[in-house]
């Protein structure tokens, strides 16, 4: 919108990201992403006994341009990274992902050469999905988890000092060989 | 530059729109075919709606349903975890990581010699595929309904072993204590500590 970022912190900030907050989440356009087994569960989610429409997000969008979600269904090949990553450049900005499933988060139980080993190292991803493959229940409660995050966004000036926070935790986290198990 | 080949500057639609092709056929027979169209629509509307109202209404799975795990506890509080790691051999995502440890006379939390002092769960590789609980000789993993794991980082998703251990009932004391008197593992294991059960 270009307004919110010359608003000062206060009052009238605080009021825009509400209001753009409670905008975007009720009407996310889902990117189709289908690429395995979970997409079948994904197909379920849009028709009439899940009911996509109820969030205000049934029309799967096959143009990236108007999609502002991409549901990651299923397991990443190589080849396919590539791919995965245009259509999310082509997304228009304010973009959400959902990992779908094990494949998608992580490889899941693929641990080889040909698959991602979680979309992450291609897409920032926002909520992980885990289940194999999740339920439609399972991504109604992902994505329900993604509305409350979409609502909470901050804008402008608070955007900015969310991203420095952030990156002081990312600097002060103890690295990752010094964690316990899996964790590493 | 050169002529082209002259184009038609009429690409014929003219010629039909001259030719006045009727757009529909405003006839009692097509009337009646749309009313037929329109009843399929009207009569639906007091059909039993089969849609869930999933965040409002959730309903249990099935029985058998491959949800979140579980470490379960004897009927006293201790773990029923032995730290073998045949959940971990068993997994085929390499999911499950145990680290067994001695139990002592001083900090028990298992009967018998052994416990899981680290047990964690990837529920970003685990394919809910129930091997795990197959595997498990003391009944100690089981699987739960619960479904709504969705989180936003991969920290959150690796379960710890607090998380994944089910809550003490009422009655049942915290490990690490000692066993029931006069009770060896062996009794824990063939379930015959009825007595101690006090809930």
């Amino acid at each position: 919108m270009g307004l919110e970022e010359k608003l000062p912190a206060g009052f009238a900030l605080t009021t825009v990201e509400n209001l753009a907050g409670y905008m975007r989440k009720n009407s996310l356009w889902p990117a189709t992403f289908g690429l395995a087994c979970c997409a079948i569960e994904m197909m379920a989610f849009g028709g009439g006994r899940y009911d996509a429409a109820r969030f205000g997000m049934e029309v799967f969008r096959a143009s990236p341009r108007q999609a502002d979600l991409m549901i990651v269904a299923g397991r990443v090949s190589n080849k396919m990274a590539p791919v995965l990553r245009q259509i999310y450049d082509q997304m228009a900005a304010p973009n959400w992902v959902i990992a779908m499933g094990a494949c998608a988060s992580s490889g899941g139980m693929f641990n080889n050469y040909a698959i991602v080993q979680g979309v992450d190292h291609i897409v920032p991803v926002d909520i992980y999905l885990p289940g194999c493959p999740p339920r439609p229940e399972m991504l109604m409660d992902a994505i329900l988890k993604l509305h409350e995050h979409i609502g909470n966004e901050k804008l402008g000036v608070n955007r900015e000092q969310i991203i420095r926070e952030v990156e002081a935790a990312a600097l002060a986290a103890k690295p990752t060989h010094q964690l316990n198990g899996l964790l590493s | 530059m050169t002529e082209l080949t002259p184009r038609p500057d009429d690409l014929g639609l003219t010629a039909a729109a001259k030719a006045n092709v009727p757009i529909e056929n405003q006839n009692a027979k097509s009337f009646f075919a749309q009313l037929q169209g329109f009843w399929v629509t009207f009569t639906t509307m007091f059909k039993k709606v089969t849609t869930v109202e999933y965040p409002e209404v959730k309903e249990p799975m099935a029985e058998g349903f491959h949800g979140r795990h579980q470490l379960n506890r004897y009927d006293d509080g201790l773990e029923k975890c032995i730290g073998c790691e045949l959940c971990a051999w068993a997994c085929p995502a390499d999911a499950i990581l145990v680290e067994g440890e001695s139990n002592t006379e001083d900090a028990r939390y298992s009967p018998g010699e052994r416990y899981g002092k680290v047990y964690q769960i990837n529920y970003l590789r685990c394919i809910f595929c129930g091997l795990c609980v197959e595997a498990c000789p003391t009944r100690a993993l089981t699987m739960t309904n619960e479904y709504e794991l969705a989180d936003d980082s991969r920290s959150k998703l690796i379960f710890e072993k607090e998380d994944l251990l089910a809550p003490l009932r009422s009655g049942a004391l915290k490990p690490p204590h000692p066993m029931a008197e006069g009770k060896t593992h062996i009794d824990y294991y063939r379930g015959d500590i009825t007595d101690i059960k006090n809930d």
